[in-house]
């Protein structure tokens, strides 16, 4: 098994300001993903959602400005960390994840403990 | 084949066989070691070895009965070898994996003879042509790994540096081990649109050495016989995939062609112009075969039906007696498998030869409507193609011209140049011509 991070990158203003009822579709939407991930096989290790790129700062240097580190028209708003058998296993989760108003990318963890 | 165990064979032939196993047998050699060791890069190193000392070993013992098993034989031992060695360092890299069973190190299926050899290549081909790999990285890959050319010659072959391409070939070797791409053939749910991928890539590869898209050459021979080598072994090994037949037979057809589609002074030469007592018969034999068997057992795929138009125009005894109302019913099906503005301009032509150029215009009015083959150089060489016949020299000028503008390689812009001459050579009274 291998750990993988699935971004989801989305046009943020779907999420500006959302009726309780769309709020409710996005959180089930969610909710269904967490295990559908289980029984895909895989293991969902952790993920969140992050506030909108208005509230980012980015620091290059030592020089602090507002704002996200590339301005594009779809964000990075949340990401899941899973653990899956390969890609196409990785892929085949990843394409359940909801995102409407984008899509999402994924990339292989770094094995870090050699030395 | 007595001679092939004795010794003391000549330097030149055992030379010769090496070159020849490495034509033959490379992939299959490359696929099996790929799996003892567990990465491609030691993979491709120890086959190499393996290539280098059968050189020596087989002028001292004679070349073996299945050079392509002793082969395996050594370049497994090597990365075997290499492993224990390195067992620690090696931990550490993420493996190329292989999720089925995988064999005990040590065991060695190879030297049990032929039957016993498992046959690797299919994974080798689906891992070099994953979707998660950019096309050009497909491509680039399949050669280097599957026909086991250097990266000099797909550079060559591609028309880019060396480095460029060395550069493409290192990043997709390490997207394959980093993101853990499976070295498996895919299971039955996904392997229509993986397989689709693969017959792709060879076609590109195909098509790549039949109009090489820039420089003096129109045909790179051996781009195409590589693309035809890979396309009769997907069909050895998949004998059920009628679209790997259909494949195969396209290429054929098409090859089929091939000395012919130059002049001796290297112009090009339309379908209409081809001298078809020069096409290879041999091969549109096996072509036709193959499309009939492709195109039986439930809704042909787009492979097989490109074969089976190629198929009509090989037929044919001249262009005018070509069948083109089958024709037109084969792109009909065409597609609707395959729904490609490209098809919809090649429709279009035969349309011309049914119901005349004005209906074919239309239709190409719509093409360029749509937008979707802007830049595509064919587009504007049929229109003025049609434009020609029906004698509308201004506009028919215009649109060789900007088909000009389009075209880079040298055989074809040296064709739309003389049509360009042909079109605004005005009749009545000749105007004095310098030259």
């Amino acid at each position: 098994m291998a750990q993988y991070l699935i971004l989801i990158y989305e046009n943020e203003s779907s999420y500006i300001d959302p009726s309780p009822e769309v709020w409710q579709q996005v959180m089930e939407a969610h909710g269904r993903f967490a295990g559908q991930v289980g029984e895909k096989g895989g293991e969902l290790l952790g993920g969140n959602a992050l506030q909108p790129t208005t509230t980012a700062t980015s620091i290059r240097g030592d020089v602090v400005t507002d704002g996200p580190f590339a301005d594009t028209k779809e964000a990075l708003g949340g990401y899941y960390l899973i653990e899956a058998r390969d890609l196409d296993h990785a892929l085949d989760i990843a394409k359940l994840c909801p995102a409407p108003d984008g899509g999402v990318e994924v990339r292989p963890i770094m094995d870090t403990s050699g030395g | 084949m007595t001679a092939d165990d004795v010794p003391g064979r000549e330097e030149g032939d055992v030379g010769a066989a090496v070159a020849d196993a490495h034509r033959r047998e490379w992939a299959f050699v490359l696929a099996a070691t790929a799996r003892v060791a567990r990465d491609i890069d030691l993979a491709e190193e120890c086959v190499q070895d393996a290539y280098v000392a059968a050189l020596d070993a087989w002028s001292r013992q004679g070349v073996p009965r299945n050079p392509g098993a002793w082969l395996t034989t050594a370049a497994r031992h090597r990365a075997l070898d290499v492993l224990r060695r390195d067992r620690t360092l090696r931990g550490k890299l993420p493996l190329l994996i292989e999720p089925e069973s995988l064999p005990e190190p040590g065991t060695d299926a190879v030297e049990g003879g032929d039957n016993t050899i498992p046959d690797d290549r299919l994974r080798l081909v689906f891992t070099c042509c994953h979707p998660a790999l950019a096309r050009e990285a497909q491509v680039a890959l399949t050669l280097r790994l599957v026909c086991g050319l250097t990266t000099a010659e797909i550079a060559q072959a591609f028309l880019v540096s060396e480095p460029t391409m060395a550069a493409r070939v290192t990043r997709a070797k390490k997207k394959i081990s980093a993101a853990r791409i499976a070295y498996r053939v895919p299971g039955a749910a996904e392997l229509p649109d993986r397989l689709d991928a693969v017959l792709t890539v060879v076609h590109l590869l195909y098509t790549t050495g039949h109009t090489a898209p820039g420089g003096q050459d129109l045909v790179r021979a051996d781009l195409a016989e590589r693309a035809i080598g890979l396309a009769r072994m997907l069909c050895v090994l998949m004998p059920d995939e009628r679209e790997a037949r259909g494949l195969l037979a396209l290429l054929l057809l098409s090859n089929a062609r091939r000395a012919t589609r130059l002049d001796d002074r290297g112009r090009l030469l339309l379908l209409e112009d081809q001298d078809r007592s020069q096409w290879d018969r041999a091969a549109i034999g096996e072509g036709t075969a193959l499309v009939v068997g492709a195109l039986r057992g439930g809704r042909p795929g787009r492979f097989a039906l490109q074969a089976a138009i190629d198929a009509v125009h090989a037929e044919a005894p001249s262009y005018a007696d070509t069948d083109w109302p089958q024709l037109l019913q084969l792109y009909a099906e065409l597609q609707k498998a395959w729904p490609s503005p490209v098809v919809a301009l090649n429709r279009a032509v035969v349309l011309a030869m049914v119901e005349g150029p004005e209906a074919a215009l239309a239709q190409i009015a719509a093409i360029e409507r749509d937008g979707h083959l802007a830049g595509y150089r064919y587009l504007p060489a049929a229109k003025a193609d049609l434009l020609r016949r029906l004698d509308r020299r201004t506009e028919a000028e215009r649109a060789y011209r900007a088909a000009l503008d389009l075209a880079d390689n040298a055989a074809e812009r040296a064709f739309l140049a003389r049509r360009i001459a042909e079109v605004t050579r005005r009749p009545g009274p000749a105007r004095a011509s310098p030259g």
